[in-house]
């Protein structure tokens, strides 16, 4: 999905680029604050860092695209990170993605059409002793069983 | 407030110690909070106001280890033991305020055993006791905001010491006398690599922790973080005057929030009182800390290509020599150490190496602490000292395997680590006997699997990690990871050859030799002791397509069977691609080419009418 929304430096990402400016191997830092900002990072805004930082756009799309936390696409309003580490895994977090691919109508790593949800598989968030876990907005769900999940949804949905 | 001078420090710690009220801790970490831990922790307050209590502090902590039955808390009251209570929502609060609090007895049903003695304030621990906690020895204890308590319970004395009773060369030879070796996986003895560093003449040197935890199932780190990220912080402070760093980064993954939150509330405390910044407590010791951000790639738990990430790059490994101790971040001498060994390291200069190495075996002192989790009932965080076996990890503290099921295999050393038996559940816990039997110790990461897992699928489960985190520098990982996981999925889907188990064996040899990293060195160790260890159920995927577990769909198919089935109907409306035909009152029939081998028809059939072969 292409977005045609307009992206603009928030106050918050410019006054964090003037704090990190000066040190040395701030790019992470500033990305990092970039998809706090906008849930992404958007290609403007990778282009303006460039020119503010003046480091080039291939290496700001260098470093995005080798680490998995950094995002390219904008996910959904809620997006649902499903834990598939090892802990995770072996109680059943794929059979998790699964039901939530049903109940959502939609597949891994995209967003549901109308743009409310969307469904990540990530490694481990650290609480593999309520495995299996899953993580919305900032809140953990553990000791998951799918039919947990129609009433997590409706509830998010409600918000 | 201006800097505190050693005396202002010395009596902070008096001033707050044990108070004569009574104290309910409540576990707060990730988890806990996961669990409910606000809810009860408002519960607390509310019944202790409802019933016009006082002299109750109600105060946050981190993990007690108990992660099985949180949210747990602790009640204190001085002059008898600490009860700890597990399970405890709000309806429990409530009760252990009117039962507990009030009337003086304790609530059943919810009481959990004290995991370990109290190492400090105490000088005689009670052997009873199947964990012993260095690392661990605040978190459940203190709360984790608050730096008060945390000098109370001789915080910061391994600071006062390095700084004004030892020199750097006395640090050096406690760390060294301690026997410590990291706790990150490879554990190489933190005295030698220390002094690397410390021999080396450089304008500038750094130390870095190592809070990037990627073994995906483990999470000490992130809980000592949570539970006590002061120990963290006077442990960087003392390697930093030992070897003449100036400087410390912490490098921690981004995945962990709250861990970050305390990490960088700790900072700003400490800084406030002055025991971290410029001049600390007086001396011409200055020690500047900042925290830099992981971003979602196992690999930069690798030491170089963590310094490449902090530096703002793609995080790849480059070849040592030169090692980091001696060209590290930005070219500098670096320390990198890991969570778990900076946590150990105050404990070793306030109580001194030589008490330290009485813990644990010959070669391996100390303790270690282990995130045992999968197929376990207890699952939880535990520290036990070096020497202690498997059997009594998984089966005493671990209350073996729920819902009667049969232990099949525990795993160490996460996507590096290698599966081990019940034949080898009596081997003692130390780097060098799991490595002997074709494991490693790893960061910590314990995971439990019992008859339901099957070892082809976890074998894969491994190698599809490794396969994401390979970050493609060198030929032998990228296309080797790759290679043997095709393998794999071929085996588990029914197509594999004899001559398969060899080219696996062939390839895990070559990037075990050839790879640049540990990432690539390690990847193929999950398949090649899957192989050793279950040879027999391997090969059974082979040559008789089947598995035992019924975990490899392709190996898998539903039918009805037409004599139980009474035609509820209740499995055609469930299964997701409609493949299953039948009116009702009539047996039912599945579609064998459309099933998608989900699972759910046998799940839901109360009458045992969907037979799985
Ligand atoms: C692929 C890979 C991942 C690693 N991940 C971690 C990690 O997450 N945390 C860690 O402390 N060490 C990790 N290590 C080990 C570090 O490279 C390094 O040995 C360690 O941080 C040194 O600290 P220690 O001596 O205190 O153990 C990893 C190594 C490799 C090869
Ligand atoms: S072994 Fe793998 S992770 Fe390590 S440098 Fe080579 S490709 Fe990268
Ligand atoms: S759920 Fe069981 S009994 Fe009911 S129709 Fe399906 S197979 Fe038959
Ligand atoms: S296994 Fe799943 S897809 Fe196959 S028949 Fe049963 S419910 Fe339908
Ligand atoms: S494996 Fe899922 S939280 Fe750790
Ligand atoms: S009690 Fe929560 S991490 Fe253990």
């Amino acid at each position: 999905m292409q977005t045609t929304e307009e992206y603009k430096i928030t106050d918050a990402l410019a006054s964090f680029v003037e704090k990190w400016r000066e040190k040395p191997g701030n790019l992470i830092m500033i990305l990092h604050k970039a998809q706090s900002e906008y849930g992404f990072i958007p290609r403007k805004i990778a282009i303006e860092l460039g020119r503010i930082l003046d480091v080039p756009l291939a290496k700001i799309y260098g470093v995005i695209t080798f680490y998995n936390f950094f995002k390219l696409e904008k996910p959904g309003k809620h997006n649902i990170q499903v834990c598939t580490g090892t802990a995770c895994y072996l109680k059943g977090g794929i059979d998790i993605i699964e039901e939530l691919e049903i109940l959502l109508g939609t597949g891994v790593n995209t967003v549901t059409d109308d743009g409310l949800f969307s469904i990540e598989s990530v490694r481990c968030i650290g609480c593999c002793g309520l495995a299996p876990v899953l993580l919305i907005d900032g809140e953990i769900f553990g000791k998951l069983s799918k039919d947990d999940l129609p009433k997590i949804i409706a509830d998010i949905r409600d918000r | 407030m201006a800097t505190i001078t050693l005396t202002d420090l010395k009596k902070l710690r008096e001033d707050n110690k044990e108070s004569e009220n009574i104290h309910i801790i409540i576990g707060m970490g990730t988890c806990g909070i996961a669990a409910g831990a606000n809810k009860t922790f408002d519960a607390f307050l509310d019944e202790i106001k409802v019933n016009n209590l006082k002299n109750i502090t109600v105060k946050p902590t981190g993990c007690m280890g108990l992660c099985y039955v949180e949210p747990t808390i602790t009640v204190k009251t001085s002059g008898q033991p600490d009860i700890i209570y597990g399970n405890v929502n709000c309806e429990t609060a409530c009760k252990i305020i009117n039962e507990h609090i009030v009337e003086g007895k304790l609530v059943e049903g919810h009481i959990f055993e004290n995991p370990a003695a109290d190492i400090v304030n105490t000088e005689n621990y009670d052997s009873d006791y199947k964990q012993f906690r260095i690392v661990l020895r605040n978190c459940g204890v203190i709360d984790p905001e608050n730096i008060e308590e945390y000098i109370a319970r001789d915080g910061y004395i391994g600071l006062e010491k390095a700084l004004f009773e030892l020199s750097s060369d006395d640090i050096l030879n406690e760390v060294k006398k301690s026997g410590l070796r990291g706790r990150g996986g490879a554990g190489f003895p933190t005295g030698f690599k220390w002094e690397f560093t410390k021999q080396i003449e450089s304008d500038q040197k750094y130390i870095i922790c190592n809070a990037d935890e990627g073994d995906p199932g483990a999470y000490m780190d992130r809980a000592t973080l949570e539970g006590d990220p002061h120990s963290v912080i006077e442990a960087m402070m003392i390697a930093g005057k030992c070897v003449g760093a100036d400087k410390g980064v912490i490098y921690i993954r981004a995945e962990y929030p709250l861990a970050i939150e305390r990490l960088e509330i700790a900072m700003a405390q400490s800084k406030r009182l002055g025991l971290l910044g410029k001049n600390i407590l007086g001396t011409d010791f200055s020690f500047d800390l900042e925290i830099r951000l992981g971003a979602g790639a196992f690999v930069c738990g690798e030491e170089t290509a963590l310094l490449a990430s902090v530096e703002g790059n793609r995080g790849m490994p480059i070849p040592k020599p030169p090692f980091p101790a001696v060209k590290g971040l930005f070219g500098k001498p670096t320390v990198i150490n890991n969570v778990e060994t900076f946590a150990n390291i105050p404990v070793i200069i306030t109580k001194g190496g030589s008490w330290f190495a009485k813990i644990g075996t010959e070669k391996s002192k100390g303790t270690k602490v282990f995130a045992l989790t999968g197929k376990i009932k207890n699952s939880g965080l535990v520290e036990v000292p070096m020497g202690t076996t498997l059997h009594e990890i998984v089966f005493g503290i671990g209350g073996g395997i729920p819902n009667g099921k049969a232990f099949k295999a525990v795993q160490t050393g996460g996507p590096s680590g290698g599966v081990l038996t019940e034949a080898f559940l009596d081997t003692p816990i130390d780097f060098d006997s799991l490595v002997a039997v074709g494991s490693m110790m790893g960061s910590g990461g314990m995971i439990v699997m019992d008859e339901d897992d099957c070892m082809v699928d976890i074998a894969k489960f491994y190698l599809e990690f490794c396969v994401e985190e390979s970050c493609g520098k060198c030929a032998p990982c990228r296309i080797g990871t790759k290679k043997i996981y095709e393998l794999l999925d071929k085996i588990s889907q029914g197509k594999g050859e004899l001559s398969d188990l060899q080219k696996i064996k062939d390839m895990g040899a070559a990037m075990q030799k050839a790879s640049l990293c540990g990432l690539g060195q390690t990847a193929p160790n999950p398949v090649l002791s899957v192989i050793k260890a279950f040879e027999e159920e391997v090969l059974e995927h082979i040559n008789d397509k089947k598995c035992r577990a019924g975990k490899c769909k392709d190996l898998v198919t539903y039918t009805i069977d037409q004599e139980n089935c009474i035609g509820c109907t209740v499995c055609a409306r469930k299964c997701p691609v409609n493949c299953i035909e039948g009116a009702i009152k009539v047996a039912h029939k599945i579609d064998q080419s459309l099933c998608i081998k989900c699972g759910a028809c046998f799940e839901v059939c109360k009458f045992d009418a969907v037979i799985v072969s």
